[in-house]
């Protein structure tokens, strides 16, 4: 599979570097698949062009850019991050084409065991293995095709909700997009941010007007025409007054994917009285046990709960990825406006994860909740970051941290950087932070009741996960039990 | 049903199991006296296959399979119980989880059906009701906050829903009040009294005993036993004490 994939790379990367070799006018010759290698304005103007973009946006893409030039990678997380050289990468190759296989059988058996220890049903495997052919019958299958896709949507408009592609959305909804665009993330908030802001390849948009309750979970999953965005996502949800969606992203299959750097953006717009509640379940390729090869996953996640009494909860499973580097925040701005995160970070092997939150209290009344569980086995490195800050205007802020470590093994690390900013005297802030390593004690109970190690070990990780898992949604919260057990199969013993 | 011979074990190279040879036909049930370190609760760990427990000669086979070549997930599904002096907490995890996935992976091995969820709770609901343990305390994480006596009495309810061939159950009447006891001494004889089915109990006092009357008594110091008669052996045991003996 490693191979094929090496095979389609060249292809893609030759093909593009003949046609780097023609003279280009970009704004006239988009019939071309592959922008040259590397990172320039052209590169910018080719993206936006080929996506026929109006105007504001290539020039706010530019803007990003530009910004971009000027900033530096960050340097603060307790990361070992090797030197990516952005100019040795394509940022705009479509279609990047999975390698496709003629059946399950040719798929790297490791996976498929995977596959089949999180009950993935058998379709569903071909499609995520890119079988040939495969999407159409599983879709079939699955969802009852194009109808089920169909109804949802129809569903969904009925409801006004409006759930796009981002590139859709610019051309049907331009307005709502410039205005929320970069209203949570600016530009030059990070590197990784603002490279995001310049080569975006896709995304979602989420809007829901005002007083509606989503009429279904929204997932990245359902998308209809969903495609690979690849390594540049941009996610932007919005919630109108009064409003309520459960949006869902993720996949607990293990996905792979040639591009290694991923560089993504979600934000959230809360307005007065909305809800958002954001799941997330990553599981990209952490690389092999010895650390070589895996995706980067450097994401800028940030809800602004703009509005009195707006409510925003980020829930995040986090086992897959060589690297890690995520906080997803919320600015608590409207009054009585309430942020919540609850977090499970597990590495393994080589893995690092740098990962957290920032609870920014602007507004009175405001309340945050975080929970971390982090999980190290292995040789990997697990740090929990977070900042509370509270700002002097911000009367009766209260805050709970918790945030538990659990080791397995003594070649792991675990580190918890809090940040606590306080700048008004009437803030009630309370921070619990334990470690602990797995005890041979519960290991021997649960596997002298009948247990085999890995599922022993699997049960006490869960357990110690569980005030995270329960906050995801049903069908979600069992694949992810499923997950951290697989995820953690030979680390014990 | 099981047969311990010669048995010598060390835990961390210090010799404690020396020598011990002892049979418990089907259908009976044993106690194990003795002082405090004479080896009782290595005994116990020892059959349970606890890791760190070496055994460095003799031999154990339950059910004339080799025990002591078996991992401890394996001795479960075999049908052997081990009720531990101080169960163990386990956050996070409900009893009612623990216990049916325990059960079912214990099924699983055997070759038989798992319990359906239904199944299972009809099954926890009636153990918990005879060992007058309220069924909501099952729906708790394992063991976690549980009082010392309420510990033991959850070791019995799992022991009830799983059904072992022969349980050894090391101090299962410590920090039980004399209501428990007789509840608990009920539930052994109910659970493991059968024609099929053992029982060790090892434990410091004969109160116990009164209740879940065993077929032999015997007395273990310094890691062999040292002397085996009928229940009168407990009643002579509590009035004369172990120093003779030792």
């Amino acid at each position: 599979m490693n191979q094929e994939i090496a095979l389609k790379n060249r292809e893609a990367h030759e093909a593009a570097e003949k046609l780097a070799t023609y003279e280009w006018g970009f704004t006239s010759d988009i019939e071309s698949e592959f922008a040259p290698k590397g990172l320039s304005e052209d590169t910018v103007r080719f993206i936006s062009a080929k996506k026929g973009e109006p105007e504001w946006l290539l020039q706010w893409r530019l803007k990003g850019y530009r910004a971009w030039l000027e900033m530096e990678e960050v340097d603060w997380a307790k990361l070992h991050i090797p030197a990516i050289d952005y100019q040795d990468s394509y940022y705009y190759a479509e279609p990047k084409k999975r390698p496709t296989l003629a059946s399950l059988d040719e798929l790297d058996p490791e996976i498929r065991r995977t596959y089949e220890k999180l009950g993935i049903p058998i379709e569903e495997q071909k499609v995520l293995a890119g079988v040939e052919g495969a999407r159409k019958v599983a879709v079939d299958a699955v969802f009852d095709s194009v109808s089920v896709a169909t109804t949802f949507r129809e569903e969904l408009e009925r409801a006004g909700v409006i759930f796009r592609s981002i590139s859709e959305a610019v051309k049907e909804y331009p307005d709502l997009v410039r205005k929320y665009l970069g209203s949570v993330v600016p530009q030059r908030d990070n590197f990784f941010a603002c490279l995001n802001s310049a080569v975006f390849s896709d995304g979602t948009f989420v809007y829901i007007p005002e007083g509606v309750r989503c009429p279904m979970e929204l997932s990245t999953y359902f998308r209809i025409n969903a495609e690979n965005t690849g390594q540049f996502e941009r996610t932007l949800i919005v919630a109108d007054k009064g409003s309520y969606v459960s949006y869902l992203e993720g996949c607990t299959a293990p996905m792979r994917d040639e591009n290694q750097l991923h560089a993504a953006v979600v934000e959230i717009f809360a307005h007065e009285d909305a809800e958002v509640k954001y799941s997330t379940v990553q599981n990209w390729y952490p690389g092999d046990a010895e650390g070589r090869g895996g995706i980067y996953n450097f994401v800028t996640k940030r809800a602004m709960c703009s509005g009195a009494r707006s409510k925003v909860s980020w829930t995040q499973v986090e086992t897959g990825s060589a690297i890690t580097w995520k906080y997803p925040s919320c600015i608590l701005k409207g009054e009585g406006s309430v942020g919540e995160f609850y977090s499970v970070a597990l590495t393994n092997n080589r893995q690092q994860a740098d990962t957290g939150t920032k609870m920014v209290h602007i507004g009175a009344n405001t309340r945050s909740t975080i929970v971390s569980k982090g999980i190290s086995a292995g040789r990997s490195d697990n740090t929990y970051r977070g900042l509370v800050k509270v700002l002097p205007g911000a009367e009766n802020v209260r805050n709970f941290t918790q945030c538990d470590s659990l080791l397995l093994g003594d070649q792991c690390g675990s580190h918890t950087v809090p940040y606590i900013e306080v700048k008004n005297p009437t803030a009630t802030i309370e921070h619990e932070a334990t470690t602990s390593k797995i005890s041979e004690d519960q290991l021997f109970y649960a596997m002298a009741r009948g247990l085999d190690q890995e599922a022993a070990v699997a049960l006490i990780v869960n357990g110690f996960a569980r005030e995270v898992l329960k906050q995801l949604p049903m069908e979600f919260a069992v694949e992810a039990q499923k997950l951290l057990g697989i995820s953690l199969e030979g680390s014990v013993g | 049903m099981l047969q311990i011979t010669n048995l010598h074990a060390t835990v961390a190279d210090k010799p404690i199991l020396n020598g011990l040879t002892l049979t418990v036909p089907a259908g009976e049930v044993h106690a194990i006296m003795g002082p405090n370190g004479a080896g009782k609760s290595t005994l116990a760990y020892v059959l349970g296959g606890r890791p760190g427990y070496e055994v460095t000669d003799g031999s154990a086979t339950f059910m004339g399979e080799d025990l002591l070549a078996q991992e401890p997930h394996e001795r479960a599904a075999a049908g052997l119980f081990l009720g531990f002096q101080y169960p163990v907490e386990i956050p996070g995890v409900s009893s009612m989880q623990f216990i049916r996935e325990s059960l079912n992976a214990q099924r699983r091995a055997r070759g038989e059906a798992e319990l359906s969820g239904a199944e299972f709770i009809r099954l926890a609901r009636a153990e918990a009701t005879e060992l007058g343990m309220d069924v909501e305390m099952l729906k708790r994480p394992v063991n976690v906050g549980f009082s010392g006596g309420e510990k033991k009495r959850a070791e019995m309810v799992q022991m009830g829903i799983m059904r072992p061939r022969f349980a050894v159950l090391d101090e299962t009447d410590s920090g039980l009040d004399i209501d428990a006891l007789r509840i608990v001494g009920a539930g052994i004889n109910r659970i493991m009294r059968a024609p099929d089915r053992g029982a060790l109990l090892i434990t410091h006092y004969q109160r116990l005993l009164e209740v879940a009357r065993p077929d032999k008594v015997h007395v273990l110091a310094e890691g062999r036993i040292v002397r085996s008669g009928g229940p009168e052996l407990a009643v002579e045991l509590e009035r004369e004490g172990y120093t003779e003996l030792a």
